[in-house]
């Protein structure tokens, strides 16, 4: 179910703004690949570049290649829409849909894909709460509203919604940034879960979450602010926190700057 | 004119038990907001009252029955008068007038909030806006020179191709003064108000939710399917709630249009019918004290009539409250 990412040359841009520039890094299938950097270093528009998401932003824009497997994402003939039913998104601020029930909710990839039979889909949104870890907690109240949950649960809700429908890869924006300490350690639990399926990219702002949950880790920095952001190195996480190859790396890490 | 009492849910306030401190500032305000509530609820009692005192005196001699008579004879001896046209003529124009605009109304607020570049949204908005500026009376005659002549081709269609459906069957011949033109035009008269308070809904989605579903894949369709349409759903019933309070009250254009009779028909194309407000305006100047009573009475259930629309409506929009996406 996992594939790899092959990124190449790639720059994004809001309007005549680049945000990031030149980016080419590989992330490896069925392994979590954290993003770490200061505020503004683009590593949320380059984790929004993997699924298409940049370019619903208005002004947004994309030069470069990201190769899934074999596939141009943006090749000429590839529909955005088909490219986030493959490669599925968690955000940093917990957002299930509020007019929708808990059910509703984890059904709403499957539904808008029609792939799955009706007589299956309360198996598939069992299946997809439980490797969410909220199954136990919420089985008694699925035709609740799930703005009903607390953020944690809410974020597991999100997990389980993007993972029903099979995604290749999973993107993670800061996904534990609104939730307390317990709620961010069952998400990291999941995360360790998870990539035994999926393909898992993470952004986070909090090095140890980095370090804890990532195989490999990917530095971001900008020059000044105004200028685009840059990939510094992408290595193994233990040789980021450990010894980075690049003295800005370490700078940061050891709290120098940022 | 409109008894409607608005429907928009405002945002409870943070707190009532909270006391001022006692600053000037906090009094002079506490008291004029208070007040004015005040005056509010004793105006509308106000006019209850007298409406419902006039209108006993007008039925208490009435020799017909109120609800069931098909006539209006206030200044015969005995009088005889009832509202079963008047209240057919209301309701079934104002349906029309909803089936009509509510839908066009979402589609054009959607269009504003969510599909129409910026350059264009503002401009558009603009002009829908100004739709409601229109005096009514200026529709009435806009319907009665241009709308119902224009109208007798649609009219031929409707019944060649539609009159299997009892409805649509004309079976009167004559111009197009019906119920039918009546609720088209009603329907152009709402448009804006629905339209701008749905636009205002639409526009105040999270974008967060709206992302939610792009990143499922979902085409702008199905964004607008899953995350827009659900959210605003109270808020476009609240619209519509307005849009109605209008249609059902709207006076002048009825008036100016439709060629008024006491028959009650579903052949919605028939010319003729009638509705409350326009019965009202046709007969006041001419009418003794007691037929004003009388028109008064059938004044009393149009008002009544509004408020069980608004309860339906505020029913139908608290059953759903825990979806509404306000506790998000």
């Amino acid at each position: 179910m996992a594939k790899r990412i092959d990124v190449s040359g790639l720059s994004a841009f809001y309007g005549n703004h680049k945000a990031i520039d030149d980016i080419s890094m590989t992330i490896e299938p069925r392994s979590v690949t954290a993003f770490i950097g200061p505020s503004g270093c683009g590593k949320s528009t380059f984790l929004r570049t993997l699924n298409r998401m940049h370019e619903v932003t208005p002004g947004g824009r994309v030069e470069g290649k990201v190769l899934l497997d074999d596939e141009n994402l943006y090749g000429a003939n590839v529909d955005p829409v088909a490219v986030r039913r493959t490669v599925g998104m968690v955000f940093q601020r917990p957002n299930p849909f509020p007019t929708m029930s808990i059910f509703d909710n984890v059904a709403a990839g499957l539904r808008l894909n029609g792939t799955v039979k009706k007589s299956e889909l309360g198996d598939v949104v069992e299946r997809s709460l439980k490797g969410a870890n909220l199954w136990n907690e919420v089985k008694d109240r699925l035709n609740k509203p799930g703005s009903g949950l607390s953020g944690g649960q809410q974020q597991r809700l999100c997990i389980a919604r993007a993972i029903a429908v099979e995604p290749q890869v999973l993107l993670m924006d800061e996904p534990c940034s609104a939730l307390d300490p317990i709620s961010t350690l069952a998400i990291e639990d999941l995360i360790g879960e998870l990539k035994e399926r999926f393909t898992i990219v993470i952004v986070t702002h909090n090095m140890q979450q980095a370090a804890r949950v990532s195989d490999r880790t990917a530095f971001f920095n900008l020059a000044a602010v105004g200028q685009p952001g840059k990939l510094i190195e992408i290595d193994e996480t233990e040789r980021i926190f450990s010894n980075p190859s690049v003295q800005a790396t370490e700078d940061y890490i050891s709290g120098r700057f940022g | 004119m409109s008894f409607t009492p608005t429907q928009i849910d405002t945002a409870p306030p943070v707190s009532r038990s909270e006391q001022s401190t006692g600053r000037a500032g906090d009094k002079i305000f506490s008291g004029l907001s208070k007040g004015s509530g005040i005056l509010l609820l004793v105006i509308m009692a106000s006019i209850a009252a007298f409406l419902t005192y006039r209108a006993v005196l007008a039925l208490s001699k009435n020799e017909g029955n109120f609800l069931t008579t098909f006539d209006w004879n206030a200044s015969a001896n005995p009088p005889v008068f009832g509202i079963a046209v008047l209240l057919f003529g209301t309701v079934v124009s104002s349906i029309i007038a909803m089936v009509i605009a509510v839908p066009v109304a979402v589609g054009i607020a959607l269009f504003i909030s969510h599909y129409a570049p910026r350059r264009l949204a503002g401009p558009l908005a603009y002009v829908v806006d100004l739709l409601a500026a229109v005096p009514s009376i200026i529709y009435g005659i806009w319907g009665a020179l241009f709308l119902v002549p224009q109208l007798g081709g649609l009219n031929l269609w409707l019944d060649e191709y539609f009159g299997w459906t009892y409805v649509f069957d004309k079976t009167q011949v004559g111009v197009a003064r019906s119920l039918f033109t009546v609720g088209i035009l009603l329907a152009i008269m709402i448009l804006p108000i629905v339209t701008s308070v749905s636009r205002e809904v639409f526009r105040q989605v999270p974008r967060m939710n709206e992302e939610a579903a792009l990143a499922l894949g979902a085409t702008r369709w199905e964004v607008v399917r899953m995350a827009v349409l659900p959210f605003g759903r109270s808020g476009v019933i609240s619209a519509s709630m307005l849009g109605l309070g209008r249609a059902l009250g709207e006076t002048m254009a009825v008036a100016t249009v439709l060629s008024p009779s006491f028959l009650i028909s579903l052949h919605v194309l028939n010319p003729g019918g009638g509705t409350f407000a326009q019965n009202i305006a046709a007969k006041f100047d001419e009418a003794n004290e007691f037929g004003r009573d009388a028109l008064i009475a059938s004044g009393l259930v149009l008002f009544l009539l509004t408020l069980l629309v608004n309860g339906a409506a505020r029913f139908i929009i608290a059953r759903h409250k825990e979806f509404s996406g306000a506790n998000a």
